[in-house]
């Protein structure tokens, strides 16, 4: 997957897409206003973000990268997976345990070497898959090896086996509960069911101070706007349209020549890195991973994020995360009863009504007001933008 | 599952089958079918509804394994043993009786697609339209007289436009072997007869096999017929012959 | 000389009071050698006690075994003023003779017939002699038994009579062990490896600790044949317990199968017809289980009715909110499975949250009927409890009539007609609208029906059918889709291979291996094992 972005294909990508365009903009300042105001603003200010509000922030950014993961797999190739939590919160893992050697012996048990849970659970030495794990180049790699791994042995598996649809969709989530339940159990060695928590510093940072926070937070956003520009990349070259020619007609796409198991194999396992890196970002701001990130439950509400926003338009996706997620920050503080429901309810009228999501219905609106406005008629010339 | 085994006639063939049976849950679907194609052949398939006309083209094209029997594309490649992919690029293009296109993209980026080359995954990834490409889906647009809806989506056109992207897509595969399932459905008699032009004009340099039902166009194509029953030849040779013949006259032409 | 007149004036004085006694007791009763001793015990020192209770477990009565069981448990009494007899239940005083309900105005009223050890001793030694021989089977078997754990309480002497006259083989059978256990104490060696080869392979788990026991004593003493014959018993004891602690689990596994059938049945029955996943298949499981809840509250003095009720009830509720679910969201979005995925899967959401609001978060109690409750014991090692043993009946009776509905009536046909070619179908004038609303209703019920089952085995509350979703998928897929066969074979396969796995690798790791199983199983045979086959039954 390759990192490096020329001048010019870069400035088509964005020049081409106008409402990512637009996105990107108002991430790129999000991601360098929120900080400076929280660090340089005086708190009391009306402009001053406070580091709890930019640590949610933060959390929604992460969040809306995942989101943009599954976009990219879902909206434009038709892979409904309901388990990519997984991936996540390996992600978060991997991070977690570095961060966990950082602790070293400011710890309960001032072990220098293992963490406190394992002094707990009486064992003496570190076990193999945690060493290198000191290491931040290492902990990096397998931010993106382990869900990688994962997604490639699964993904192997199970599309040269043509499982598809629903199958594919169910054993997915079965994927995540295997995981949940593997990781809840105490002597798997990743902390149990209190997972990976009471970190101090990130590479010689504390993890407390704003400073470090304001610099998280910066690196999520840019981490959103590399994922998404790395996504629009696949989307809009000939195998973004081989994507969509798997996802309307999958069959046609092997008749025209395409291995469509290496295509579908070739996205989950760049969407599995991505989310990947979403969690990694996501456990420093919050401070704990624990196995709960593998309920299926998690990987679900995923699934209406994208939908909310819009899927198969990447920008949708984004828009949908920052959504769901605030409106549930606000109601499980306010009504938390009523939350539920309500998003038992997103995913009913959603699918019913909103297919297109909020960006769909918005361009919906933006027509109808063209048309009326007695413009150049209805009928956009139509894009292949991958619609739902 | 049959290793390929030698042929038992001579000269050489673009498609070779022999014995070949396939049952679907008891039902057999074809009945030890054998016949073959020459090199630039272009040959008309008829034959009642259930006789077996698209079990032979998915068998042919990796679409299903066949029980028994031997399928040789170009007298060396053993057909059952690839996937749809495989026979694809290998050379072989089918084109499907209900319109199969890519409904969300653009007509061009339909031909686009169907190139000839750049499968894998990576070259996909780095793809770029080059002038020499540019140019010969302008080629194909123009002979499918698309090249004016070349940006909208393959969804908005009608049945018969759709017929044509869907030949424009199978020559854009420049495959060896054309399998074309009932090109004239949909299509008015002017653009009938078109096709069978275009169809005439491609036998030169490509082999076909042309599954329908129209008897006007298979007049038009003016080639050898084969024509299939339960799942077997029932009988070959010119559409005289075959028209004349007893045995499908009763079970087929019913005239 | 002395001490000999002392003995003849004690007894006669005894004798004297136990005439007045006689007489001033309750002159209703003819007097017994029972009713005269018992008499006696009231005033007798405890020397005295243990003679005349060795005299009183030999008397001929046919209340002596009861006399003595309720002596030597402590609850024979005596009313101060007028000597009756009695005995002292939880509840009440009874007369020992007559059997009348007794009213004391205090505690102070009665006192206790005291009894120590040896007393005890020797009550229980003859209540295991008297028992021996009572004319019940039963008794005989229970006394034997007992004696597994005290075989001194019986002498060789008795137990040889005893066995001589058993006619019962199950009683002799026992007696032979209480034989084998005494024989491990003999002084003979011979006579020691006999018992032992009799001891072998009995499940008894009293023999077990028998011979382990002499295992140490023989070791100890170094008496190396003795402790290899008997470590050999012993082996052959533990693989008798292994073979059993397996059939144990494939019992639980069948019922774990069971509920896995009634659980999957629903939803093989909806994706096969409709090509639908319906995420919200394990509230409708809850929903039949808190109609159970329900139901018993309504009528609480009738729990061993209550699920005759609940079953129907169940069916009714779940049905009608699946009919509801179809009607209202799924038809909607017909053709478009991933997206009935996620729109079922919020109602879920709905339904799971709306329980919580009406019942409360916590789990509730949901009571077993007498008539399932209890065990049956096979052997010593293997006692099954009927719940289960009903609840692998009752999901196979379900899985009858619902083959039978699928294959003799109307709705079964036109069902099986629309799974197999919904178009073909229509053109043939079958209202595929309604076989759908109805697919989803029957299907839906009969989760409801599973649901009623679990709430026997299991916890009821809102999350509980979370645990079952995936459970049934894995079923479907399994066994294949829309194939009542398949489901079963795929349920009980799932059960019992669970159950099987379950002692070795420990729950949790159970389950994720046979979940990980049958992701690799999908890779060969993506259709299940007994797929619907034919181009009209394409899907996915």
């Amino acid at each position: 997957m390759s990192q490096e972005i020329k001048g010019g294909p870069l400035t088509r990508l964005i020049m081409n897409d106008k409402a990512g365009r637009k996105l990107l903009l108002v991430l790129l300042l999000v991601s360098v206003l929120v900080p400076l105001s929280n660090l340089l603003v005086p708190e009391g200010s009306l402009f001053h973000v406070s580091t709890f509000t930019m640590t949610l922030l933060g959390k929604y950014l992460c969040y809306a990268l995942l989101a943009v993961a599954v976009d990219l797999i879902w909206g434009y190739c038709g892979i409904l997976s309901l388990g990519h939590g997984a991936f996540f919160a390996l992600g978060g893992y991997a991070m977690g345990m570095y961060l966990m050697r950082q602790i070293g012996d400011r710890g309960v048990y001032a072990n220098p070497e293992l963490p406190d849970f394992m002094v707990f659970l009486n064992w003496t030495e570190l076990p193999w898959y945690w060493q290198g794990f000191d290491q931040f180049w290492f902990a990096m790699i397998m931010v993106l090896a382990a869900p990688g791994l994962l997604a490639f042995v699964f993904g192997a598996l199970a599309f040269r086996s043509r499982v598809t649809g629903v199958y594919l969709s169910i054993i997915t989530q079965a994927l995540t509960y295997a995981l949940l339940l593997a990781f809840f159990r105490n002597d798997m060695g990743f902390g149990g069911n209190n997972g990976l928590t009471d970190f101090k510093d990130i590479l010689g940072f504390d993890l407390q101070a704003d400073t470090t926070r304001a610099a998280l937070f910066f690196a999520s956003g840019i981490a959103l706007i590399g994922g998404y520009l790395i996504s629009r990349f696949i989307v809009t070259s000939k195998l973004g349209r081989v994507l969509v020619a798997i996802r309307d007609s999958e069959s046609r796409a092997r008749f025209l020549g395409y291995r469509v198991e290496w295509y579908k194999l070739f996205v989950f396992v760049v969407s599995s890195m991505l989310a990947g890196v979403a969690g990694a970002l996501y456990v420093p701001q919050v401070g704990i991973i624990n196995p709960g990130e593998f309920a299926p439950i998690n990987s679900i509400e995923i699934i209406i994020w994208v939908a909310v926003g819009g899927r198969g338009t990447l920008y949708g996706a984004v828009i949908g995360a920052v959504l769901v997620n605030y409106a549930k920050t606000y109601f499980t503080g306010a009504f938390a009863e009523l939350w539920l429901f309500m998003l038992g309810g997103l995913f009913v009228l959603t699918t019913l009504y909103l297919p297109k999501g909020v960006v769909g219905l918005w361009a919906q609106i933006q027509e109808k007001r063209r048309s009326s406005s007695g413009g150049p008629g209805g009928g956009q010339s139509a894009t292949a933008e991958g619609k739902a | 599952m049959n290793i390929a085994t030698p042929k038992h006639i001579d000269q050489p063939t673009v498609l070779y089958m022999n014995g070949v049976s396939v049952s679907f849950d008891g039902f057999k679907a074809l009945n030890s079918l054998s016949l073959f194609i020459e090199p630039g052949e272009m040959r008309a398939i008829i034959g009642p509804n259930g006789a077996g006309k698209t079990t032979m083209m998915d068998v042919i094209t990796g679409k299903t394994r066949p029980d028994s029997g031997t399928i040789l594309f170009n007298d060396k490649e053993d057909l059952t043993r690839y996937d749809e992919a495989q026979v694809a690029n290998m050379g072989v293009g089918r084109k499907f009786q209900k319109p199969s296109v890519i409904e969300s993209l653009t007509v061009f980026e339909n031909i686009e697609m169907s190139l000839k080359g750049g499968r894998s995954v990576w070259q996909a990834l780095v793809h770029k339209l080059t002038p020499a490409r540019q140019e010969k889906i302008d080629e194909i647009l123009e002979l499918i007289d698309l090249k004016d809806r070349q940006h909208e989506e393959a969804g908005s056109l009608s049945h018969g436009q759709k017929q044509w992207l869907e030949i424009g897509m199978l020559l854009g595969q420049e495959p060896e072997l054309l399998l074309i399932d009932e090109p004239a459905a949909g299509m008015t008699d002017e653009e009938t007869m078109k096709t069978a032009e275009l169809f005439k004009r491609l036998a030169k340099k490509h082999s076909l096999m042309v599954v329908e039902h129209d008897m006007d166009f298979i007049e038009a194509l003016d080639c050898k017929v084969t024509v299939l029953h339960e799942g077997r030849v029932l009988a070959e040779g010119s559409l005289e012959t075959v028209k004349a013949n007893q045995e499908v006259i009763e079970v087929y032409l019913g005239r | 000389m002395l001490s000999v007149f002392r003995q003849v004036m004690l007894y006669l004085a005894v004798l004297c009071c136990a005439v007045n006694a006689h007489a001033a007791a309750d002159s209703m009763k003819p007097d017994t050698e029972l009713h005269a001793l018992a008499q006696q015990l009231i005033d007798a020192g405890f020397r005295e006690k243990k003679a005349l209770t060795e005299a009183l477990v030999e008397i001929n009565d046919p209340k002596t075994l009861e006399f003595s069981q309720v002596m030597v448990n402590g609850d024979l009494y005596y009313r101060k003023d007028d000597r009756v007899v009695v005995i002292k239940g939880e509840d009440q005083i009874t007369s020992f003779f007559n059997g009348e309900v007794i009213e004391i105005a205090s505690s102070r009223d009665i006192k206790k017939i005291s009894v120590n050890n040896s007393l005890r001793t020797i009550l229980r030694s003859g209540i295991a002699r008297l028992q021996i021989f009572s004319p019940v089977a039963s008794v005989r078997k229970q006394a034997a038994v007992n004696l597994l754990k005290s075989a001194d309480d019986i002498d060789s002497v008795t137990l040889s009579r005893a066995m001589a006259e058993e006619k019962n083989s199950e009683v002799k059978d026992v007696l032979s062990l209480v034989q084998g256990i005494k024989s491990l104490e003999s002084g003979d060696s011979a006579t020691r490896l006999a018992g032992i080869d009799a001891l072998a392979g009995s499940l008894y788990p009293d023999v077990r600790g028998a011979l382990a026991n002499f295992v140490r004593a023989a070791e100890s003493d170094g008496r190396a044949s003795e402790v290899k014959a008997a470590t050999d018993a012993l082996e052959k004891i533990e693989d008798l317990l292994r073979v059993n602690a397996v059939i144990e689990n494939l019992y639980f596994g069948l019922a774990l199968g069971a509920v896995l059938l009634l659980a999957a049945i629903g939803l093989a029955i909806t994706f096969g017809v409709m090509g639908v996943i319906n995420m919200a298949h394990g509230e409708m499981i809850m929903l039949g289980a808190y109609t159970t809840y329900v139901v018993q509250q309504l009528m609480p003095d009738h729990i061993g009715l209550s699920l005759a009720v609940a079953i129907p009830a169940a069916f009714l509720v779940s049905g009608l909110v699946g009919v509801a679910i179809e009607r209202g969201v799924i038809r909607h979005l017909y053709g478009r499975p991933l997206e009935t995925l996620l729109a079922t899967f919020g109602i879920s959401l709905v339904l799971q949250q709306a329980v919580r609001s009406i019942f409360s978060p916590l789990n509730r109690e949901v009571a077993t009927p007498d008539w399932m409750a209890g065990t049956f014991m096979i052997n010593p090692a293997l006692e099954l409890t009927y719940n289960r043993l009903y609840i692998i009946i009752f999901s196979l009776v379900v899985l009858a009539l619902l083959a039978l509905v699928l294959k003799r009536t109307l709705f079964g046909l036109q069902m099986r007609a629309v799974t197999m070619n919904r178009p073909m179908a229509s053109s043939m004038g079958i209202r595929t609208g309604w076989v759908d609303a109805l697919t989803f209703g029957l299907g839906s019920g009969i989760a409801g029906i599973a649901g009623v089952a679990l709430s026997q085995l299991t916890n009821v509350g809102p999350n509980m059918g979370q645990a079952y979703i995936i459970d049934s998928f894995m079923v479907v897929v399994f066994g294949g889709v829309g194939n009542l066969w398949g489901t079963l074979v795929g349920a009980m396969s799932l059960g019992v291979v669970n159950k099987l796995l379950e002692p070795w690798a420990g729950a949790v790791v159970a389950k994720i291996l046979v979940l990980v199983f049958i992701i690799l199983f999908i890779q060969k045979r993506p259709r299940g094992l007994f797929a619907l086959k034919g181009r009209a039954a394409d899907m996915g």
